[in-house]
């Protein structure tokens, strides 16, 4: 027999919707949907609209920088359970990186612009989103400032040939 | 002093001994291996976390952590970073070269304390030289621990040190390698992020864990509070600390570290016995 998860349950057994609120989880499925990338697929190129934000529910997402004269730098990588995009809060709208799947990517897909509709209409919404979002951005800043504290106190090795 | 001979290696723990470097391997850039033996051909016994004083003679001497298997005790092992005038003449060493060791010196890791615990090492980059041994002890000893997790970070995939040990772990079906970079080229398919990301991903048991870090110091704090994160609190966390190690024994001072020498009583600390003096600005 065929057992079939609504989207609802999907949606609340991720990480990112933990203990929301059973009405807010229902305003948001409405703007969600499920989607499949296949390795080498891109969810979306910096420059283009942020018109979504996701949700992985199962492989790795890498996201790069395009590097002009040069192939691009996978700057994160991201996996099941967590969450990328956040452009989509953020005014112009616009991706500022490549988000590339490096294998078969499922993910929970959400519609930005049914979002930011709902969010206008009901602000207890929006606060409920932007509590969930603000500590992950907050984390990940964190996280890369620690990756700028590494690169630059390392002691820059002297290139040198060692001979056997 | 009390009638009993003292062992040739300890007869003047300021005089260095002549080792021949056997084989020298290039690990990275600017970050080579020696492999040494000593010329009297006498074993050079030591435990993981210790470190010798290097003396190229004519040009100076450094504290360089012991990097082998502690369990071979005919071979030494030094992985040495060239990052000054010192480290820089030793790059261009060839085999057969002769350098002086004192040593070994410094506090161990201590390994007891993690028996019957799971067990986490956190390093990044050259910090895996310092955990090496201990890496290779708990494993020839992987029966008297739970969960074996080794988290390493390094700043691309050509920095990746002992890439051929990593392999060797991770291929092991008893030990979890997490390792993460902090860029890569298009396609990589492995992690790239942080360390604190791989220490996330290696999803530990933080009550039942001994956590082994070596990172930079800057770093260091920020891997116990990312360890604390999972449950492993300070007094389950051993660190490996640098100064400036000079005469090994605690006489002359310059690696002073509050109470402590670091070249004795170090470099391998407990956290929460230094948390103090670690917040402690410029210290």
């Amino acid at each position: 027999m065929v057992n079939v998860v609504g989207l609802e349950d999907t949606l609340a057994a991720h990480p990112f919707a933990a203990d929301m609120d059973a009405e807010a989880l229902r305003t948001i499925v409405g703007c969600c949907s499920n989607a499949v990338y296949h390795p080498g697929d891109y969810l979306f190129r910096e420059g283009e609209p942020a018109d979504a934000f996701f949700l992985i529910r199962h492989g790795q997402v890498a996201l790069e920088i395009h590097v002009p004269q040069g192939p691009p730098i996978v700057v994160e990588t991201l996996e099941e359970g967590e969450i990328f995009g956040w452009s989509w809060l953020i005014p112009p709208y616009r991706w500022s990186n490549d988000a590339r799947a490096n294998d078969q990517v499922r993910v929970l897909k959400l519609d930005a612009t049914c979002l930011r509709r709902k969010m206008e209409a009901d602000r207890t919404l929006g606060y409920e989103l932007y509590r969930r979002f603000l500590p992950i951005m907050a984390q990940r800043l964190a996280a890369n400032r620690l990756r700028i504290v590494e690169l630059a106190t390392e002691p820059r090795p002297i290139r040198g040939r060692s001979r056997g | 002093m009390d009638g009993m001979p003292v062992p040739a290696r300890l007869a003047d723990p300021m005089v260095p001994l002549p080792f021949r470097i056997t084989r020298v391997i290039r690990e990275i850039d600017g970050v080579f291996t020696w492999r040494l033996k000593a010329l009297d051909g006498a074993p050079f016994h030591y435990r993981p976390g210790q470190f010798n004083m290097v003396t190229q003679f004519g040009v100076g001497e450094i504290p360089v952590s012991i990097s082998g298997d502690c369990r071979e005790p005919d071979t030494l092992v030094h992985t040495i970073r060239a990052v000054g005038p010192v480290t820089e003449a030793m790059q261009a060493l060839r085999t057969g070269a002769v350098v002086g060791i004192r040593g070994p010196f410094g506090r161990p890791w201590p390994i007891d304390a993690a028996i019957g615990s799971d067990v986490i090492f956190v390093t990044s980059t050259i910090g895996l030289a310092p955990l090496r041994p201990l890496i290779h002890e708990v494993l020839h000893r992987r029966q008297e621990f739970g969960k074996v997790v080794i988290c390493y970070g390094t700043r691309g995939i050509d920095d990746i040190m002992f890439e051929a040990d990593l392999h060797a772990w991770r291929a092991r079906f008893d030990t979890n390698v997490h390792l993460t970079v902090h860029s890569a080229p298009s396609g990589y398919r492995g992690r790239v992020g942080g360390v604190a990301a791989a220490i996330h991903a290696a999803r530990i048991d933080g009550l039942s864990t001994v956590a082994f870090v070596c990172r930079s110091e800057a770093l260091t704090r920020q891997a116990v509070n990312t360890l604390g994160e999972r449950g492993v609190t300070p007094d389950r966390v051993w660190v490996t600390l640098e100064r400036n190690m000079k005469c090994g024994i605690g006489l002359c001072g310059h690696c002073q570290f509050g109470p402590s020498f670091m070249c004795k009583d170090g470099p391998v600390y407990r956290f929460d016995q230094i948390e103090a003096l670690y917040s402690v600005r410029e210290f």
